[in-house]
């Protein structure tokens, strides 16, 4: 990729900034489910 | 019409073996919209003739607004159904709905105050839709504090579904701000009638960014409200099942390794 991509005209801490948390939201949003799930059958499976 | 297919699917054991199914494709889907929507809105897009590159956090934006008022309305429509029908399905689809709401929400506010900047030289103003859709971040985590607060889950649900609601009265609010009030917000740019104000080339990676948005919602819902379920029935048969199913997973892992 070219310098002026990575520069975004000069709004790079605005575009990239703005991707940087959307990224970390969406992954939260696909991993924090599965790992809930892991630690409920952990803790079900301690009770039984 | 045959009606049993939907009863079948209200009970806790069948959904949980139809989210099981299907929330796998809902990932892959909104895996390959989202890949495709961010390379078209960073790359592919041209820059806007007004606002230049600052323009792209409107993937990003657009897409956390939208589904931070329609899983409001999804989570207070699944509590006016577990408070009328006392649904216990419907009662974990709610309470599954607000951490994945609140957080479109943060992010429909994060990107717009970096959006804001650049363009009206302000990170945050008082201004209806900002307040507004403030108020909705605050509703969702009403929500979730009100959830935490109870012993009983029957007793935390009823109390939920009222919040949310009551809330919903705020959603109009949030969507007509920027016409009701003279806002410092731009109007809508797709959700209105006639022609889209952008162009296609624009367009296409905005709304293959909203389906995938909504696809990854749709597989955080699934999978948060199999996670109530399988608190709220825990020692019953299918759930006992599953632990079994999951401990020989680990044990099938381990001879592997």
């Amino acid at each position: 990729m070219s310098p002026e991509f990575w520069s975004m005209g000069g709004y790079a801490p605005y575009v990239w900034g703005s991707f940087g948390v959307a990224a970390a939201i969406y992954l939260w949003n696909a991993i924090a489910p599965r790992l809930r799930r892991r630690a409920i059958l952990d803790s079900l499976a301690d009770d039984e | 019409m045959n009606w049993t297919w939907f009863h079948r699917l209200g009970s806790p054991p069948s959904f949980y073996r139809f989210a099981e199914r299907l929330a796998p494709w809902l990932g892959v889907a909104a895996l390959l919209l989202l890949a495709y929507a961010w390379y078209g809105g960073l790359v592919l897009a041209p820059a806007d003739y007004q606002q230049k590159d600052a323009f792209r956090v409107i993937y990003v934006h657009v897409p956390a607004a939208a589904v931070s008022l329609s899983l409001y309305v999804l989570m207070a429509v699944a509590g006016a159904v577990a408070l009328i029908w006392r649904m216990k399905l419907a009662e974990c689809v709610m309470i599954a709905s607000a951490p994945v709401g609140a957080s479109f929400t943060a992010l429909a506010l994060l990107t717009g105050m970096l959006w804001g900047k650049p363009m009206w030289g302000a990170y945050w103003v008082w201004d209806a839709r900002l307040t507004s859709e403030l108020v909705l971040l605050f509703l969702y985590l009403g929500v979730i504090g009100l959830h935490a607060a109870f012993e009983d889950a029957r007793a935390a649900a009823r109390a939920c579904a009222l919040l949310a609601i009551v809330g919903l009265v705020n959603v109009p609010i949030v969507h007509f701000s920027v016409e009701w009030w003279n806002s410092l917000h731009q109007g809508s740019t797709i959700l209105k009638f006639g022609k889209p104000a952008i162009s296609a080339d624009m367009a296409r990676p905005l709304y293959a960014g909203l389906l995938g948005t909504y696809l990854l919602c749709a597989y955080a819902i699934l999978r948060r409200t199999q996670n109530e379920l399988l608190l709220r029935e825990r020692g019953t048969r299918w759930v006992r099942e599953q632990l079994a199913a999951a401990a020989g997973n680990r044990d099938g892992g381990a001879h592997v390794s």
